[in-house]
């Protein structure tokens, strides 16, 4: 270990984000349906979200000057990392209930881990990210952990 | 369902051979305003990737619609993981499939290994779906 991650770095584990609650529409599922070439009525009629419809709904909105030259929104619920190249990383998402046009759901993301790891050309920073997305019942509806690696 | 569930057994492949115009669509249903996906110039010259690079969830969503349109009305995805291995572009074909590898007939609770790969036939996006037939 090169010790890259510092006791006030570690400290951002548990973080949470603002909860986030956003309307499900028949037009945002059919949008989304035909971008992804989806050939299932059900979807294409927006009679019921597919899966991965959250990332949609829950992909950060921010004004124009927010976003960094080359177009990207920053993640504020991240600290400032010493590595910052972004590889490729992973995602796991459970599908607990549908998500139906008229739903409301909430989104609460949390920085649930920060690691290091030797890669074969240098060290490597993992972090984990939780995103529990609840209903208005307060039923989980979604949980999705996406794990991202920076060189 | 065709093909039945059964250890071992691969579902039909589907290919995907995205444009700019599905491509800005995705993206635009996102709200994502990365450059690399849209912009020719700074893709190619600034970050010298050699086309316009497919979204990453995009892959995802296609490992998903193998598993759900084989198992139409008669099942549930229940949960996924997957990973994006390599960078995509406009101009490639990929295909997505997926092979079945546990089966409780029982509770109906599935699980499929699910790819996506590119010409080559290097897997891009690797991934285990877990499914729920109903009972």
């Amino acid at each position: 270990m090169s010790g890259l991650l510092s006791d006030a770095l570690l400290a951002n584990i548990g973080r949470t984000s603002e909860p986030r609650r956003e309307l499900v529409t028949r037009r945002d599922i059919r949008k989304y349906a035909v971008a992804t070439g989806s050939r299932l009525p059900k979807y294409l009629n927006g009679d019921v979200a597919p899966p991965m419809f959250h990332v949609p709904l829950f992909w950060d909105v921010v004004e124009l000057s927010e976003l960094t030259p080359d177009g990207v929104s920053i993640d504020k619920l991240l600290p400032k990392f010493p590595l910052e190249r972004a590889m490729a990383g992973g995602l796991e998402i459970e599908y607990l209930r549908p998500v139906h046009p008229g739903d409301w759901l909430t989104a609460t993301r949390t920085l649930t881990n920060i690691y290091e790891k030797a890669g074969r050309s240098g060290p490597l920073i993992f972090y984990e990210v939780l995103m529990d997305i609840v209903n208005d019942e307060g039923e989980l509806v979604i949980r999705e952990k996406t794990t991202r690696i920076l060189r | 369902m065709n093909p039945e569930p059964a250890v071992g057994v691969s579902l039909p492949e589907r290919q995907h051979s995205p444009d700019n115009v599905q491509l800005m669509l995705y993206n635009a249903v996102l709200w994502n305003g990365h450059r690399i996906h849209f912009d020719l110039p700074y893709a190619t010259e600034v970050e010298g990737y050699p086309g316009l690079v497919l979204a990453g969830p995009m892959l995802g969503d296609w490992l998903h619609q193998v598993v759900d349109e084989w198992l139409g009305d008669d099942g549930v995805i229940t949960r996924v993981e997957y990973s994006n291995r390599g960078a995509t572009y406009v101009g490639d074909t990929l295909t997505a499939g997926a092979t079945i590898t546990n089966y409780d007939e029982q509770s109906g609770e599935l699980t499929l290994d699910v790819f996506i790969k590119n010409e080559a036939g290097d897997v891009v996006a690797p991934g285990v779906i877990g499914a729920r037939l109903n009972r």
